[in-house]
């Protein structure tokens, strides 16, 4: 969904890598990993094929690092301001002990739902970065490979979506009290 | 040259750099030492871990029926060329 505008064409795409993994499975050397091998046939058709829509525009003119705004993890009113004698910069506003809560709740399908659509709502180099490493397992590096990021920019993408995520689980939670 | 403390509000920022092993030994000290004396941390570092492992419950996100049809249907015609 990075590269093209909706969802049947990204379906489409799907289908187009599909048969492009199926014929192409003969010809596979091994020397990428297999995941970051059909990863690669899913970009590229994906590109064409946004291209073909005319809104195909590179992973990194999704992201520039120099012109976003700071995001910070948690917003700054949660900590005591900076020249508060008693506890500058320390958590005014404290986060709770989430296995203090029954599993039930936790681990509860709604709970699953916030935590999808909290992925959903991110910026898409975001969700990228964090689907592949926490949903799909991926490591750094294969991420790194497979969307030519540095290490420095995916860790930086992922830190900024899992704050996000984290946030509002917290404020899913603190709803539910 | 003596090393400052960070505060809560530095510690939150360093959370992925710490998870993902990437802080250099010094910082990683005083992350750790920070973390040390400070439950509203822990509990921070705590909800992030909580966070990461309820995302390793979605990955087994379905495919919608028709879509699983549609990619079998595609498997099917290939196998018979």
């Amino acid at each position: 969904m990075l590269y093209v505008p909706d969802r049947a064409i990204a379906e489409d795409v799907a289908q187009e890598t599909w048969l492009g993994v199926l014929e192409g499975l003969p010809r596979f050397e091994g020397r990428a990993a297999l995941k970051t091998w059909i990863f690669r046939i899913l970009t590229n058709r994906a590109k064409t094929r946004g291209q073909r829509e005319s809104r195909s525009i590179p992973f990194s003119t999704f992201w520039d690092p120099e012109a976003e705004p700071a995001e910070p993890a948690v917003p700054a009113e949660r900590f005591g301001a900076p020249d508060d004698p008693a506890s500058p910069g320390h958590w005014a506003l404290q986060p709770t002990a989430w296995n203090e809560m029954p599993e039930e709740r936790f681990l509860a399908r709604e709970t699953l739902a916030q935590v999808q659509r909290a992925i959903e709502a991110l910026p898409p180099s975001q969700r990228e970065v964090i689907t592949l490493r926490d949903l799909d397992g991926w490591t750094a590096e294969e991420v790194c490979n497979a969307l030519e990021l540095s290490e420095t920019n995916q860790r930086v993408l992922l830190h900024r979506a899992r704050a996000k995520v984290r946030r509002a689980l917290e404020s899913y939670f603190e709803e539910g009290k | 040259m003596g090393v400052t403390a960070l505060t809560c509000r530095e510690l939150v920022e360093l959370v992925t750099d710490y998870l993902e092993g990437s802080l250099p030994p010094t910082e990683r000290a005083r992350f750790e030492s920070h973390l040390e004396g400070c439950d509203n941390c822990r509990r921070y570092l705590d909800q992030m871990r909580q966070t990461i492992h309820l995302m390793g419950c979605l990955s087994e996100e379905s495919l919608e029926p028709q879509v699983k049809t549609d990619l079998l249907k595609i498997f099917r015609d290939w196998k018979k060329r």
